[in-house]
Order: structure tokens, then C-alpha cells, then sequence
């Protein structure tokens, strides 16, 4: 069955490409994290560190006094990243608990009561997921300024918080299938709708609450464009616009790219650490959003 | 069981659906109102808005910067789409057929992982002309470096490259979920009547994944068209507008010289855009389906 046939080879072959071209930009993050900023330039190609030292990583984490910083190459303003990394925390750990809170107790609603106007109302709020970014951005903001929230978590979150139409969607569609004998058995013994919905139905949807959980985080904690538009300064700023502002901070005609690759490595970490713990979990998450 | 159970559930659905409902209201459909209105006024955030009727349409077909920001974005697009679906295509079939591990799907979707920023940053350094180590490997093989962010030909077609960089893996894992669900009884009754493996991806496994084919293009459309973060941090629209998308524009127009009523124009014209090339994709999908049966 496994014989060696031309296809096969070919197959292989093109298969390590891919995996090579998809892989090896975080190697090289690594390797010039680990480098010298002087050094690199005269080594640009050496495929291991160059002057192994941890003084990148100091400096993008504001450690390292000017003078240190500039011994190495590194030329950029000091940036707390820290600080923006606990913003990213917050904005994400809020924005992913309230939204899936709130589908869920939705979904529960659209799939396990039943009451006058329940699939018009759906319908109504499923129109939300024609409707691009693009078209509620300008206004987003304007009302978020007019509630003077810019430059708050309130102002990051508040948008996106309460409703998210392919949230509800997705756990209506679990929660539509589960079967009612346990759930009637609860009714027959006095249990109220709110008895049902957190003790029974949520808990058995778990593993898609958990799914909707992980691919909320992963969204929040990368988003760039909103988070760029309400906020304008180190307080609540999260890693994304950080970063981007650790680039613009620096001279062109020199970048501190061992600091900027460092600083990339601290933004990518909690999702390089949430893909070793639920790497199978997620690759099953995504093919299951597809077949829903 | 019947109604007797939920007779008392009105109350407390419109309970449970109110934090979703006022969601909707506030930040979506009144904005999404509000956003109808502004696109027919001069407003610069500090005055209030000023109704001017057709002023900002009119101004819109004659901006030629719209229409050229308007052709670099379809540009993009339809490399992202064209490129990033047939790689996808390729490498889900070749994951199904070689049987590879679950390991090796996970690694493919490691760069959806991680944000547009950290793409564009990590890819800027391996592009650099002077020591990105891509550009290393160009110059030892022509002798010239590649300017793939400066140039006016590359920088499209860089910004797509990463685009697909980024996307591929997820999309790959899609179309992988689909083809699981074929049965193999299908490929086996085509190989016994004598099926090449070309002609089986041609005959059984594209026709079959059709559905899913059809959801990662329109998926792909629509987040290509709304790209920003990558060009952003790495070109700005540059050089001389070559890589300025339809986004970065209504970016421009609206932050950096606060013209928001026709920033929110251009938002209206671009969503008519989608809607458009959205329902015209599924309908091509559904005058399809029969071939599937």
C-alpha cells in the first residue's frame, strides 16, 4: 500500500515546503530575539544567534538603562511592554467572558424557551452577521468619543461585548440539538428556566463554549483596528498597537530589529503557550466552526 | 411535555436575550443608522454634522484616488483569493491523502495565531534588502536584492504573500474538515473504474467540497477586503499609493484629516461592494449544487 510512487515524493516534497515557509519565520524570531543588534548586521545570514544575549529582551521589556541599550544597537524609545501586556490581558479575559456569557444566556433563550416572537427577533439580530466592520466602525467611534469612554477598557469592549451575532448563532445551533429528557425531567421536579439554562444546558455545552472561548481570545488579543481607534496612549494600549508603535519609534535607517523581534516574541508568547496546551483542541475547533 | 413546561418562559427569555438585544441596538443597529446618515453630510467630529445630500457621492466618482485605492484592493483581493485558495486546496487534499499526523495540521495554523502586527513585523525583518535573510538568498542568486515593500510592482503582491501566509493553515483545516466527510467508498469505486488521482480531484473531491470551497472564498473575500493591520505597519499605503487599500484610505480620510462624513461614504460604498460580490458568489454556489448529487 505504502509503495514509493512519483506522486508520493512529490507530495512530500511540497508538503515540507509549505511547512519550511510556515514555520520558519518563528525560528528566526527566535534567533534574532537571542542576537546582538551590532553583531546581526555583520552576520545577517548565520543561522544561529549572533552574539547570543538576552539584552533584547531587556530592552524591549524597559530593563535596560539607555546606555546599555545603546552599547547593543538598541535605538528605540523605551516602551513599556508590561504594562501593555496586562492591558491585552484585560481587553481579552473581559471582552471573551462577557461576549460568551451573554450568547450563551442568548442561545439558551433562542433554543430552549418557547414564547411569542422568538424566531422573528433571531432573525432580526441575525442580520448582524451581513453587516461588516467597516460600515459601523466611523460611528462606533464617534458614539464611543460622544460617551467619552476613548481611551478606557469600557470604550475597547463595550462594542463587541453583549452581542455577537455568530456567537449566538453557533451555540443556538448546539443547543437546538441536545437532547430534552434531562432538561424535562428538571421541569417535572420544579426546576424554573434560569435551574435549567445554568445547571443543565450550559454545562453540557461546555465543549462549544469553550471552542466560541478560544477563538474569542484569539481574535481580541490580535485585534489592531479598533483598539488603534479609541485608545491613544500607554494606559490601556494592548500589545498589537505597542508593537507597532515600538517600529514607528525607531529610526528607519537603523532598526533595533534583535528588540522589535523580542518584543514580537512577548506579544506572540500567550498564543504560542495557548497553542501548546489546546494545539488539538483548536485545529479541531476551526474545522467544527466550518461544518456547523 | 408540552407548553404546560414554558408557560412561564416569555418573561424570562426577553431576561436573558436583554444584554444581546441592547448590544445590538447600541453598537449596531443605530450605528449602522447613524453611519447612513453621515455618509450624507460634511462632518469633521468637533462641528456637528452637516446635512449636504448627494455632495459626498458626487465627490466620490470624481476621486480618482478612491477609484485607484478601489483597484489596489480587487488587485489584492484576488491574489489573496486565487493564490491563498489553491494553496489551501493543495495542501488540505495532500494532508488528506498522505495521512499526516493531527501534529502537522496544528503547525500549520500557527501563524492564524498570531496577530496581523506580528506578520507584518517578523516578515519586514526576512524582507529587509539589507539583511533579511530572504533577501540574502535573492541577492546570492541575481545579485540584486527585491525592494518587496518599496517597490510599486511588490508591494501588492507582498502584502498578499503575507495575507496568505497568514490565512493559509486555517483555511487549509477547513477544507481538511470537509474532505473528511467524503465518504471513501467514492474514491475506491473511482479507482476500480480505472480513475487517475488527477482526475479524481477533478471528478469527485472538488465537486464535493464545493460547499466548503464556496465558504472559505467568500470568507477570504470579505476579510481581504477589510485588510488593514499589515498595511499599516509595514507599507502605510506606500510607496506613492501603489499598496493605499480602500481601508487604509478611509483611514486616512477619517483620523488623519477628520473628514468623517465622506470617510463614512466610502464605508457605504465599500459595503455595497461586499454585499454585492458576497450574493453574487452564493448564487453562483447554489446554480452549482446540482452537479453534487
Amino acid at each position: 500500500m505504502r509503495r514509493i510512487s512519483p506522486g508520493r515524493v512529490v507530495a512530500w516534497a511540497y508538503l515540507v515546503l509549505v511547512l519550511a515557509v510556515t514555520i520558519f519565520p518563528f525560528y528566526w524570531i527566535v534567533r534574532t530575539a537571542l542576537s546582538n543588534n551590532y553583531a546581526l548586521a555583520t552576520d545577517p545570514s548565520s543561522p544561529g544567534p549572533v552574539g547570543f544575549t538576552l539584552g533584547a529582551f531587556e530592552r524591549a521589556l524597559g530593563l535596560a538603562s539607555p546606555a546599555e541599550a545603546a552599547a547593543q544597537g538598541g535605538s528605540a524609545a523605551s516602551i513599556d511592554l508590561l504594562s501593555a501586556l496586562r492591558n491585552s490581558i484585560v481587553y481579552a479575559v473581559l471582552l471573551t467572558v462577557c461576549t460568551v456569557f451573554f450568547s450563551a444566556l442568548a442561545a439558551f433563550a433562542f433554543s430552549r424557551l418557547r414564547w411569542k416572537g422568538r424566531n422573528a427577533v433571531f432573525a432580526v439580530l441575525l442580520t448582524a452577521l451581513m453587516v461588516p466592520q467597516v460600515l459601523t466602525l466611523l460611528p462606533n467611534f464617534v458614539l464611543i468619543k460622544d460617551l467619552g469612554l476613548l481611551n478606557s477598557f469600557g470604550g475597547m469592549i463595550l462594542p463587541t461585548a453583549f452581542f455577537s451575532a455568530f456567537n449566538i448563532f453557533f451555540l443556538r445551533q448546539f443547543m437546538q440539538g441536545l437532547s430534552t429528557e434531562i432538561e424535562e425531567a428538571a421541569i417535572i421536579d420544579g426546576a424554573g428556566p434560569l435551574r435549567v439554562c445554568f445547571r443543565i444546558v450550559l454545562p453540557m455545552s461546555a465543549a462549544p463554549i469553550a471552542t466560541l472561548a478560544l477563538l474569542t481570545f484569539i481574535t481580541t488579543w490580535n485585534d489592531y483596528l479598533w483598539p488603534l481607534l479609541v485608545t491613544n496612549d500607554d494606559t490601556v494600549r494592548p500589545l498589537t498597537l505597542a508593537l507597532a508603535v515600538f517600529k514607528q519609534s525607531s529610526p528607519q535607517a537603523a532598526l533595533d530589529w534583535a528588540g522589535l523581534m523580542a518584543a514580537t516574541l512577548v506579544a506572540a508568547l500567550p498564543m504560542l503557550l495557548l497553542f501548546v496546551v489546546f494545539g488539538r483542541r483548536l485545529v479541531n475547533s476551526i474545522g467544527f466552526t466550518g461544518l456547523k | 411535555m408540552g407548553s404546560a413546561a414554558h408557560r412561564h418562559d416569555a418573561p424570562i427569555a426577553w431576561l436573558l436575550i436583554a444584554p444581546a438585544l441592547a448590544g445590538f441596538a447600541v453598537f449596531f443597529a443605530y450605528p449602522t443608522l447613524r453611519g447612513l446618515y453621515l455618509s450624507f453630510t460634511e462632518f469633521h467630529v468637533l462641528t456637528e454634522p452637516r446635512w449636504i445630500g448627494l455632495g459626498n457621492f458626487h465627490e466620490l466618482l470624481q476621486d480618482g484616488e478612491f477609484w485607484h485605492s478601489l483597484l489596489v484592493t480587487i488587485y489584492f483581493v484576488v491574489l489573496s483569493v486565487v493564490l491563498g485558495v489553491l494553496v489551501s486546496l493543495v495542501t488540505a487534499v495532500i494532508l488528506h491523502r498522505l495521512a499526516v499526523s493531527a501534529t502537522v495540521r496544528g503547525l500549520m495554523i500557527l501563524p492564524f495565531l498570531i496577530s496581523g502586527v506580528v506578520t507584518a513585523l517578523v516578515w519586514s525583518w526576512m524582507l529587509d534588502p539589507q539583511l533579511g535573510i530572504v533577501n540574502i538568498l535573492i541577492t546570492k542568486l541575481t545579485g540584486e536584492p527585491v525592494l518587496f515593500f518599496g517597490s510599486g510592482g511588490w508591494a501588492v503582491p507582498t502584502l498578499a504573500g503575507l495575507n496568505i501566509w497568514k490565512s493559509m493553515g486555517y483555511n487549509a483545516v477547513l477544507i481538511f474538515a470537509g474532505l473528511q466527510t467524503i465518504p471513501s467508498t467514492v474514491y475506491e469505486a473511482g479507482r476500480i473504474d480505472g480513475a487517475s488521482e488527477l482526475q479524481m480531484f477533478r471528478r469527485i473531491t472538488v465537486p464535493l467540497l464545493r460547499p466548503i470551497l464556496v465558504m472559505v472564498v467568500v470568507l477570504t473575500v470579505i476579510s481581504s477586503f477589510q485588510i488593514f493591520d499589515i498595511v499599516q505597519v509595514t507599507t502605510k499605503g506606500g510607496p506613492a499609493n501603489a499598496s493605499k487599500v480602500l481601508q487604509m484610505y478611509i483611514y486616512d480620510k477619517a483620523f488623519g484629516q477628520f473628514d468623517f462624513g465622506y470617510a463614512a461614504t466610502m464605508s457605504l460604498a465599500l459595503f455595497v461592494l461586499l454585499g454585492t460580490v458576497t450574493f453574487a458568489q452564493l448564487r453562483m454556489a447554489r446554480a452549482g449544487e446540482s452537479d453534487t448529487n
